[in-house]
């Protein structure tokens, strides 16, 4: 499964805002540490902020801080802010769509669609912040060799 | 102290033993809204036998029993090597979100890791975001194997 470049981009902010929720963190700040396009962030920060998932301050020492509950945002809503994640839109007709073959394979498609988002439905900012800090710890024993940007402990 | 870590540590979690059997039903019953008395009694007669690998954990807040965790090592089940399935699990709804799951669940990790096995297995309803949000908290993750069926009554 791949996701739009702004809806991976909205998930970085909102984990890095979430696990950081003690203060306001500037849009530049997250930009350089996952090495991103800040104008890309910027529009994306103020859907998050419309969502009323994170909120903007102006000025010196300001920036973005998440604002809701990280232990009840999953990833399917923050996803669905930015994209569909269904393979065809409702209402939507393909071509064979109304076949034997193409009604079997919707229903597949289907198959592999449910599993995604009860995946994505069922992981919280919160879990995926631990998550990242299991691979922090795997990482520093040495026991995964990859080398991504850790979230703020 | 923060409220849930203070309920948290106000719970008592302790091995099941059989007076505690129409208290799981009925917390069951509540919960699922669907009797299972049979069920449970045949459970709770095939899990006294004491056999290594299999308990019945109970937390407890003030002599009241508010939430349940049941698992059983199995072995070489679809070609699976010995795992710790985790096939019961409940906490009243009345005392979610303090931390009383995460303790039943520790206890049959403990459990578990102490009866030689280092794996922690269960099975869900996909629709169940609620359950599937707490494993997930505790760091279950989609495993090798893969549940498929067919309805054979057509």
């Amino acid at each position: 499964m791949r996701l739009q470049k702004a809806t991976r981009f909205a998930l970085y902010a909102a984990l890095e805002l979430a696990s950081r929720s003690e203060g306001y963190v500037s849009a530049a700040e997250i930009a350089a540490k996952y090495r991103i396009s800040l104008n890309h962030l910027a529009k994306v920060l103020r859907t998050l902020a419309r969502s009323g998932l994170v909120e903007a301050s102006r000025g010196v020492g300001g920036g973005y801080r998440f604002v809701g509950n990280a232990k009840r945002t999953t990833l399917l809503e923050i996803i669905q802010l930015f994209e569909k994640i269904d393979p065809i839109a409702a209402g939507e007709r393909e071509p064979g769509a109304s076949t034997e073959a193409g009604l079997t394979l919707k229903s597949v498609l289907e198959e592999i669609e449910d599993t995604a988002r009860a995946t994505l439905s069922s992981i919280s900012l919160d879990t995926m912040i631990k998550m990242a800090h299991r691979q922090a710890e795997r990482r520093a024993k040495g026991t995964d060799q990859r080398q991504p940007a850790t979230l703020a402990q | 102290m923060h409220s849930s870590a203070a309920a948290s540590k106000a719970v008592k979690i302790r091995r099941a033993s059989k007076a505690d059997l129409p208290t799981i039903i009925a917390l069951d019953e509540r919960v699922t809204r669907v009797p299972k008395t049979e069920y449970w009694r045949e459970l709770f007669e095939r899990f006294s036998e004491r056999k290594q690998g299999r308990a019945i954990f109970i937390a407890e807040i003030a002599g009241r029993v508010v939430g349940f965790a049941i698992g059983e090592v199995r072995a070489w089940e679809f070609g699976s090597p010995p795992c710790g399935w985790i096939f019961g699990f409940d906490v009243d709804p009345e005392f979610r979100e303090r931390g009383i799951g995460s303790r039943l669940f520790e206890a049959l990790t403990s459990f578990f890791r102490s009866s030689g096995v280092g794996t922690v297995r269960t099975m869900l309803r996909r629709d169940d975001t609620l359950i599937m949000s707490f494993f997930r908290s505790q760091g279950l993750r989609a495993g090798p194997f893969i549940q498929l069926e067919k309805n054979i009554e057509e």
